[in-house]
């Protein structure tokens, strides 16, 4: 027996990689993706597939241009995609989706060097952009029927209109792609939670912290906890890796803060909606969560704090 | 079982496969023609040869000479004519090797008498008796065992801890130990105990391992100083410094020994090896040995001389099958790869694990997604992929600050990291460099 194969231990590693976490967030999207192509039909169909198409395409232009290994069949740009389309109006015009498209991948992942390197959520760098720079085709919505109408929150906002529980859990109201059915996003959170690809840290302390802030300042919290995007982000946008802490005490300060931020955002901002910003903010902050929230060390007192 | 599980902070579960092996009773393996002794099988100074080749040799006498205090004697493991003294390929590295054709008597060392009584010894004669035996730990770390015995004065040793965890995958040579050989296990601990001057004493053995715990409790229900631990199974459990931390909840420091807060601890196949030494006179020649995965026809125990090649401890267990890709020496987490079956068994091989080619293929890494699973995976509180990060961007001064010199080198990081980075690899790398720095 020559050839026997000699490297350092460990010689055994877990059956997890990449790809397969990235693919299990996709199988954890499905009934998210399927709920929104029943209730918005080929105008959801559409953004998801342009915006799946220009990340995965933006992500092998700017590997080939600057001649690094292409990567698309990791499955993150295409995760990206999906994630930038579920949280588009439905109606938002084609072209734009593929400029959100462009600007996630491009600025929002590539400009930082890629998968594992960017610091704010690729598919929100994409929808702030359009945010600002399309913002009356970026707050247009449309309810199930086809026919214009506010969103939940915007009924809240600037009508001080309620909108029945029931129709937030199953999703037949206004709003992006993907924020609308409270039951499938839990669907796809509790999977992800099943296979460990989430912390439970981060939903919990993000929407925790929320309802709390809300109850404190005297408003429905069962409203604050249904409406809007915010059980999509706390369970696939907040628990993102690669922009997220990688302590368990830097994970409850990103939930806790990014959820009092949403809270405070939607009662006393300008928007109706704070869950882009609130992430994105904790994303910026999130090296310095890191610094201070080290794990106290096996055999010495915690160091350097 | 009722009884509260003890444990430690971090550590993994990976797939145990104890199954191939741990119903197997430890079969006594053929001693070879020719047996290749390493004069190193121990941390420390190697060992000075006291025979020459063409002398006759008696088994268990002593061949080569513990050079200084922290070192190990060694004794021929069968009886023979010494054809050669030469540096050789062993599991370690190149080191003097003392190679005997055995005349196939198994005759004895005169030297070797067993009238030992624990009550008539003293601490020194303890420490003497396994000085002699060339004792060293059995578990892998391979620390000469005396030296364990003689802590320094200003250290005030209260616990005597017995290392029953096994926590390594595949391995089951001290599971069976304690099946098959659970009063000599007690007694070793017991001699330990009187050579410390301590009174209590701990075994501690993961729950996996039922059968053992209830053989181990059969032996010591009348020994009110000496207390189980029924341990969780999670690697590293075995691990000095997590079995002091779920057994007693102290922490030893950083950079110092467990003797420093009161602990010794030594694994049961090293308490075995000790009471064999006392009551017997026998030093340490021959292990037990776990021959297993699924590179092996028939994975079992063997009973196996100190110095019997890999080669034909592996032809006892029916060969290698076709796909057989890689050989290790001890577990999977942290035994060492082997490129040639000629290397010998030595004191400190727990296991001979052969894995298949499918087993073994090569995962290409991707960049860190910073899943933070290291993190908290890593019983020594690190934040392995920031230490492996400083040591791959070359600043070492970074991974002193993120503690890359209390790695105690696991492998949890490495086995559960999903982008497949070798970061152990680094982060063996970084001390490496560091050390040769400090020079």
């Amino acid at each position: 027996m020559d050839n026997l194969i000699v490297t350092s231990s460990p010689h055994i590693s877990h059956h997890d990689s990449v790809p397969k976490i990235m693919q299990g967030v996709m199988i954890a999207l499905i009934p998210i993706i399927a709920i929104s192509i029943y209730f918005f039909k080929m105008r959801a169909l559409s953004i998801l597939l342009v915006s799946i198409f220009v990340c995965v395409i933006t992500e092998y232009l700017f590997q080939k241009i600057r001649k690094q290994p292409i990567t698309i069949n990791d499955g993150s740009a295409m995760l990206t995609g999906v994630l930038l389309a579920l949280t588009l109006p439905p109606t938002l015009p084609l072209w734009m989706v593929a400029v959100g498209a462009v600007i996630a991948i491009g600025l929002g992942k590539q400009a930082f060097g890629g998968l594992g390197s960017n610091v704010f959520n690729p598919a929100l760098v994409g929808r702030a952009f359009l945010m600002i720079s399309f913002p009356v085709a970026m707050t247009s919505w449309i309810g199930v029927d086809g026919v214009s109408s506010a969103t939940p929150l915007n009924l809240m906002k600037m009508q001080g209109q309620t909108t029945d529980y029931l129709k937030l859990v199953l999703g037949n109201v206004g709003g992006s792609l993907g924020e609308t059915s409270a039951i499938a996003i839990l669907l796809g959170g509790l999977y992800l939670l099943y296979k460990n690809y989430i912390d439970w840290r981060i939903p919990l302390s993000y929407l925790g912290s929320g309802v709390i802030f809300t109850l404190v300042a005297g408003q429905d919290a069962i409203f604050f906890l249904l409406s809007g995007g915010l059980l999509l982000g706390a369970f696939f946008m907040a628990t993102d890796m690669v922009t997220t802490p990688i302590t368990r005490t830097g994970k409850w300060v990103f939930g806790t803060v990014g959820g009092i931020l949403v809270a405070i955002i939607r009662l006393y901002g300008g928007y109706p909606e704070g869950v882009m910003f609130s992430i994105l903010l904790m994303n910026a902050v999130t090296p310095i969560i890191n610094r201070y929230t080290n794990p106290t060390m096996y055999g010495r007192v915690k160091t350097n704090g | 079982m009722e009884t509260k599980l003890f444990s430690f902070k971090g550590g993994i579960h990976p797939n145990y496969q104890k199954q191939l092996t741990q119903d197997k009773t430890i079969e006594r393996g053929l001693v070879p023609d020719v047996v290749r002794i390493p004069l190193v099988q121990h941390i420390g100074a190697p060992a000075t040869p006291i025979v020459k080749v063409g002398d006759h040799v008696k088994m268990g006498q002593q061949i080569g000479k513990a050079n200084g205090f922290i070192s190990a004697n060694v004794h021929a493991s069968v009886s023979g004519k010494v054809i050669a003294i030469e540096n050789r390929a062993q599991i370690g590295g190149v080191v003097p090797t003392i190679i005997i054709e055995n005349d196939g008597s198994d005759e004895l060392d005169d030297s070797i008498k067993g009238y030992w009584h624990l009550e008539d010894l003293s601490s020194q004669d303890i420490m003497n008796i396994v000085h002699e035996a060339g004792i060293v730990g059995m578990g892998g770390a391979t620390f000469p065992s005396h030296v364990k015995l003689s802590p320094p004065k200003e250290h005030k040793i209260d616990t005597v801890i017995l290392n029953g965890a096994e926590c390594e995958p595949y391995l089951t040579s001290d599971h069976r130990t304690m099946v098959e050989h659970p009063e000599e296990v007690v007694w070793g601990l017991k001699v330990i105990l009187k050579g410390l001057g301590v009174e209590k004493g701990y075994i501690g053995i993961e729950n996996n391992k039922p059968d053992a715990i209830q053989a181990i409790k059969n032996v010591c229900n009348k020994e009110q100083n000496i207390e189980i631990v029924v341990l969780e199974t999670k690697y590293p459990q075995g691990g000095e410094k997590q079995l002091i931390k779920a057994i007693t909840g102290r922490e030893v420091p950083s950079k110092r020994l467990p003797s420093e807060i009161g602990c010794v601890i030594f694994n049961v196949g090293t308490s075995r090896a000790i009471a064999r030494a006392i009551k017997l006179g026998i030093p340490l020649i021959e292990r037990v040995v776990t021959v297993t995965g699924k590179g092996v026809k028939v994975p079992q125990n063997l009973l196996v001389r100190i110095g019997t090649s890999f080669e034909e401890v592996i032809k006892q267990c029916g060969g290698l099958v076709d796909s057989a890709a890689k050989v290790i020496s001890g577990g999977p987490m942290m035994g060492i790869a082997q490129g040639s079956l000629e290397v010998s068994v030595t004191k400190g091989t727990s296991g001979i694990l052969v894995l298949t080619k499918d087993e073994v293929a090569e995962m290409k890494p991707y960049p860190c997604i910073k899943c933070a699973r290291c993190v908290d995976a890593c019983p020594m509180g690190l934040l392995p992929l920031k230490v492996a990060n400083t040591v791959q961007a070359g600043e070492l001064d970074m991974a002193m600050e993120y503690n890359i010199l209390d790695c105690i080198e696991c492998g949890c990081c490495s086995y559960i990291c999903p982008a497949k980075r070798p970061l152990l690899q680094y982060i063996r790398l970084g001390k490496a460099k560091i050390r040769s720095q400090k020079r």
